[in-house]
């Protein structure tokens, strides 16, 4: 039976992964995603879990065993943080060109140097061009959800990629709240074997990822694309159904917030997102034409989705918990080019990059920033522009 | 003996997996190793693949010369991934499939070396190969850890390495893993014994094939067998087995743990052009690396 | 429970089979001929054993054959063969 218990990000992803029964999880420790294998470990080791655990010695082994053991025919779970998101690098590229359908899950930490282990979303956004779908949650239950959803995505033949689900550290994976636990069976029913393009078990002698010419590579990597494009349906298709069978249902690609009659939007990904709609609330009290739309999927970019709610808007405020160094926060950049795809016509798109390693960016500064901006758009601000703002208390 | 009851010392199983025609270099000594694994293991092999020179001999896509499954994985994550493919087989119930990380010297000895020794001491189930030709072959002959002193290669062009070989069998018997074994393409029928040895023992197993490389080591390729067995006949490198907390000598060795019964180094030197301007004090220090090596195989004999 | 399904789309992907050839005839790599007198061959297996390319067979009545379609010319076998039953000449030239 579905039950209610109050559980950290990081206990929240172990037991969605617990539910989902991966067959093989290797993972190395980092702050501060460690609880989450310290849990599964505890689930393995009390008999709860069957799942083999690989307790390997560096980030870099711990994908590359998750990718040796998902290309045998096993499911897998991993998960890392900041450093060791960014040593697993090389195989976080392998693993998505192979289609071999994976989860990890990502607790969110700013980048050294210097040493600093609070959230930002520059670790997330830095594997953009990995191939792998990204997803990131708004708080403990969407963490739950989105693990689970996660193994069913990954191993849709429309899609065989693998899937990173992002929470910022600490924001979420060290603060409980109430988190909904659904029931095994249900679960099991629902997420059903796993499936998967090849297996490589020695059944039958077959070559995985040998040299290959320039024309079949690139037949290769466009069939990511094609996935990534075919996706979108199927991510939507998989919160449809999750919706009708447990209750919670998040609107695809983005959520909408007071979007449907907004003249000006935020938009904005991860838990901070809480702190604008709070915000905005407060700005609609006071007579604010405005509504919030989170990007739940980075990757594929929901630019139909984005389009369908900022058409006709007044004015775009994108937040960015990460910066491109020497350009713009990535969601920006794509947002600005998704729009582009529809209209040569952009309202005023402007960039806020703020919260960067870990600052703190409460829902007064939200509305404090939003009412600025708006203000500058109503007294004839005609494009859009860029602008990192620190907060300082 | 008559000539029609002459029976091969290696199973008929050897002529199966290596189909002809494929990309290695002429005299390449790195197929005829993979002929003995075919002998022992058939086409029932997951081959690990890191970068190395195997990544380019078994051919172009969608083609390979192996009758057998090959994955190939990142340059530094041989041992990972195969500890993964291990645990997935072990899981999934399938148990007549070996599952074996085919790695070269530099995948190894250098880039390889966390994950070789966190899976050795993890003790995972499988058997991890190192061919060892010394240097990066496959990049153009560059310096490996495992190129041994005065060597010439691309990066040390003129004075030749100016440091040992690292022994990377030694680290793994540091390790206390269940069997490490040092073999030789010269030593056919030597490395068949130590791969069936290797098979039936469970757990971490190490294998190091010294293979002589013909454009590496600057050589005629006809000579990659002779300079192997040399290489064993001088004493620079020397066949054992690693069980159970001792070594044992294998059968080419045995004899030379006398050293008057060992060939003189020059004779394996000067075969190779990548020895052509070595000092003469190099030699002697070679020489006494040779002794050191000896030295430490004897405390663990039998 | 794992079960293999075709992806929905239909693009390669980077998996490789076993195929005799797959670097082309590796016989026109070759300088030297390695050719056999089978009176001289005791069947001692080494060229068979140590031919790189596993192009030699060796069968206790009709002696040594090579496939020359393969045969890449490296001349191990003729340094192995304990008998000089094997001998590199020059491949004819153009």
């Amino acid at each position: 039976m579905p039950r209610v218990i109050a559980l950290t990000g990081n206990h929240a992803v172990a037991y969605a992964v617990k539910l989902a029964k991966p067959d093989v999880i290797a993972a190395y420790p980092i702050t501060p995603q460690s609880p989450i294998v310290e849990k599964l470990s505890e689930m393995i080791e009390s008999g709860e879990l069957k799942s083999s655990m690989i307790r390997v010695e560096s980030e870099h082994s711990a994908l590359a065993a998750c990718f040796g053991a998902a290309v045998a025919g096993a499911r897998v779970f991993t998960a890392t943080s900041s450093q060791g998101l960014l040593y697993m690098h090389e195989v976080v590229h392998w693993a998505s060109r192979a289609r071999i359908p994976m989860v990890m899950a990502l607790v969110s930490r700013t980048i050294n140097t210097p040493w600093n282990i609070w959230p930002d979303h520059s670790d997330f956004v830095d594997q953009r061009d990995a191939g792998w779908i990204m997803a990131y949650a708004m708080d403990n239950q969407e963490a739950f959800d989105l693990t689970l959803q996660a193994f069913k995505i990954s191993e849709d033949p429309s899609v065989y990629l693998p899937v990173m689900i992002g929470i910022e550290g600490f924001i979420l994976s060290h603060t409980a709240m109430p988190v909904e636990i659904l029931d095994e069976k249900q679960v099991e029913e629902w997420l059903g074997e796993r499936k998967q393009p090849y297996i490589v078990d020695g059944s039958e002698p077959l070559g995985l990822g040998g040299l290959t010419p320039p024309e079949d590579t690139e037949d290769m990597f466009y069939g990511i694309q094609v996935a990534m494009e075919k996706s979108k349906d199927t991510i939507r298709r998989v919160d449809r159904e999750y919706g009708k069978l447990f209750g919670r249902e998040y609107g695809g690609l983005v959520s909408c917030y007071n979007c449907s009659d907004a003249k000006y939007f935020a938009v904005a990904m991860g838990s901070w997102s809480g702190d604008l709609i709070e915000a905005t609330s407060k700005l609609r009290d006071e007579g604010y034409s405005l509504g919030v739309v989170r990007v739940r999927f980075y990757r594929p970019f929901p630019h139909e989705d984005l389009w369908g709610t900022l058409r006709g808007a007044k004015g775009v405020f994108v937040f960015d918990r990460a910066i491109s160094f020497g350009a713009w926060g990535p969601i920006y950049t794509d947002l600005v080019a998704g729009l582009l795809q529809y209209t040569s016509k952009l309202p005023p798109v402007v960039n806020v990059v703020a919260g960067i390693a870990g600052v703190h960016v409460g829902a007064e500064d939200f509305y404090e920033v939003l009412k600025s901006l708006i203000g500058q758009v109503e007294s004839g601000l005609e494009h859009g522009y860029f602008k990192w703002v620190r907060v300082r208390r | 003996m008559s000539k029609s009851q002459v029976k091969p010392p290696l199973p008929y199983s050897a002529r199966d997996v290596v189909l002809p025609g494929d990309a290695a270099c002429h005299g390449c000594p790195i197929p005829i190793a993979l002929k003995v694994l075919s002998a022992v293991f058939g086409e029932k092999v997951i081959l690990v693949v890191p970068a190395c020179c195997t990544s380019v001999i078994v051919g172009t896509y969608p083609g390979q010369s192996l009758r057998a499954s090959i994955i190939h994985v990142p340059f530094a994550s041989a041992a990972a991934v195969a500890s993964g493919v291990a645990q997935a087989l072990k899981m999934r119930g399938v148990s007549d499939v070996q599952v074996i990380a085919w790695a070269g010297d530099g995948g190894t000895a250098d880039i390889g070396m966390a994950a070789l020794s966190g899976a050795a001491e993890r003790n995972e189930d499988l058997i991890y190969i190192m061919y060892d030709n010394e240097a990066y072959m496959n990049t153009g002959i560059q310096r490996s850890s495992s190129t041994p002193l005065g060597a010439w290669t691309t990066t040390t062009p003129i004075t030749g390495k100016s440091e040992h070989k690292k022994d990377v069998a030694k680290i793994l018997v540091a390790h206390s893993v269940p069997y490490v074994a040092t073999a030789s393409v010269g030593y056919p029928h030597d490395l068949y014994s130590k791969l069936q040895r290797a098979r039936s023992i469970k757990g971490f197993r190490f294998i190091q094939i010294h293979a002589p490389c013909p454009p590496g080591w600057r050589f005629d390729p006809k000579y990659t067998a002779r300079i192997a067995k040399l290489a064993v006949e001088t004493g620079f490198w020397i066949l054992y087995e690693y069980h159970n907390g001792k070594i044992t000598l294998s059968g080419p060795s045995r004899p030379l743990l006398d050293p008057s019964k060992r060939r003189p180094i020059e004779e394996y030197l000067k075969l190779q052009g990548r020895y052509r301007s070595i000092a003469p004090e190099l030699i002697n220090s070679i020489k006494e690396y040779i002794e050191d090596n000896w030295s430490w195989v004897k405390r663990y004999l039998l | 429970m794992v079960r293999v399904v075709k992806p929905e789309e239909n693009y390669k992907l980077p998996l490789t089979k076993p195929v005799v050839g797959v670097a082309g005839k590796t016989g026109l790599w070759r300088t030297m001929r390695p050719v056999v007198d089978n009176e001289k061959c005791t069947r001692c297996y080494q060229c068979e054993i140590y031919c790189p390319v596993n192009v030699i067979r060796v069968e206790p009545e009709l002696g040594v054959t090579i496939d020359y379609e393969y045969c890449k010319g490296c001349g191990i076998c003729e340094d192995v063969c304990p008998r000089s039953a094997i001998v590199m000449v020059p491949e004819p030239g153009e």
